[in-house]
């Protein structure tokens, strides 16, 4: 299952800190991080207060994640720009990509669309694994990025790759 | 009382609390009256200082004290509801109500009509809310927050005093602070 690969690189990463709005694709790793030892896992309100809070986490020593759908990122941009890159805080935000194949809903396009842009816009690196063999060269990647870096990257997680995950709610 | 001096009388009671404080004119007048390693000055992302002071003080076992604004808590009021919900023990979130957008102009906020942020503040499912319109007031509040989470809500008068820029590069605040933080 994809969101075990997800589960493994997160925890490879080190990340110790997570801060959530949810996405259908990841239905199944928000369950697993609820359970997940060594992990604090806090559910937000809203992405931009999310990333707020991961900030916060990292000034205290954790490696933080911010793990929402694309539309989120439309909620985030001012807080990544003004606080992240500004004071050179890092984040792994991991992005469930919709909008792209497979996808039904029609408000879900337009940010589909922009994401990369919007992320290539305020200088986030981005990857996205075309496969399940992808995925973790794509988080060692991100964490070379954040670590060297100390900006926020994304991991991006598209329809296609979940379209065989168990539990589907989408 | 005015916002400065709200500020001076929290900054005479700190020992080793870590402070995070709003973008603007407030972290202006910290900077002026007490300046500190601990302290960190937000920049930009207007909103999200309670935000930061959540997510520090669920990774610590300092206390973590945030100085927020009326204006900014109104762009985050989720925030308000995920604190509750944590309520770590280790943070007090003062909010300076001066009911204006004081770094911008003075212009109203809704403080200034309907809406009461101690009130906000409770129905969000926060236990311990105190409002302090005086010095002494504000002193007893401080002091009562140390025994678990706790909003403040000063009422100060409009207006900003007449202090410096903070000259501090963004990177040598946060290396600063990271540094306070783990001492």
């Amino acid at each position: 299952m994809i969101s075990n690969i997800i589960f493994t690189e997160l925890i490879r990463f080190g990340v110790d800190f997570v801060v959530s709005v949810p996405s259908s694709l990841f239905k199944n790793l928000l369950d697993m991080l609820d359970k997940a030892k060594g992990i604090l896992h806090v559910p937000v309100t809203r992405e931009e207060e999310g990333v707020g809070i991961a900030a916060g986490a990292y000034l205290g020593g954790k490696t933080p994640a911010l793990i929402m759908q694309n539309s989120g990122l439309g909620n985030s941009i001012n807080a990544l720009a003004s606080l992240n890159m500004v004071f050179k805080i890092p984040l792994l935000i991991l992005i469930a990509q919709r909008g792209g194949k497979g996808e039904t809903i029609p408000a879900q396009i337009p940010m589909g669309k922009a994401t990369p842009a919007l992320l290539d816009a305020i200088g986030i690196p981005h990857y996205t694994p075309k496969n399940a063999e992808q995925i973790p060269e794509a988080f060692e990647r991100a964490k070379s990025s954040f670590h060297s870096n100390k900006v926020p990257v994304a991991v991006l997680i598209e329809m296609e790759l979940m379209k065989n995950e168990e539990n589907r709610s989408y | 009382m005015k916002r400065i001096e709200a500020i001076k009388n929290i900054v005479e009671e700190l020992e080793k609390e870590l402070v995070i404080c709003n973008l603007g004119f407030p972290s202006r007048e910290l900077y002026s009256v007490g300046d500190r390693p601990e302290n960190f000055y937000m920049l930009g992302s207007m909103g999200l200082a309670s935000s930061i002071g959540l997510g520090l003080s669920l990774s610590v076992n300092k206390r973590v004290v945030v100085m927020d604004g009326d204006g900014s808590i109104l762009m985050n009021l989720g925030s308000l509801v995920t604190i509750a919900n944590w309520s770590p023990r280790n943070l007090t979130l003062i909010i300076f109500d001066n009911k204006s957008y004081g770094s911008t102009g003075g212009q109203p906020s809704y403080t200034a009509g309907k809406t009461d942020l101690a009130a906000l503040a409770r129905a969000a499912g926060i236990k311990r809310v105190f409002v302090a319109d005086s010095p002494q007031k504000l002193r007893e509040a401080y002091r009562k927050s140390k025994k678990g989470l706790t909003v403040i809500i000063a009422k100060v008068e409009k207006g900003n005093a007449d202090v410096p820029i903070i000259e501090m590069h963004p990177q040598d605040i946060k290396n600063r602070f990271e540094n306070a933080v783990k001492k």
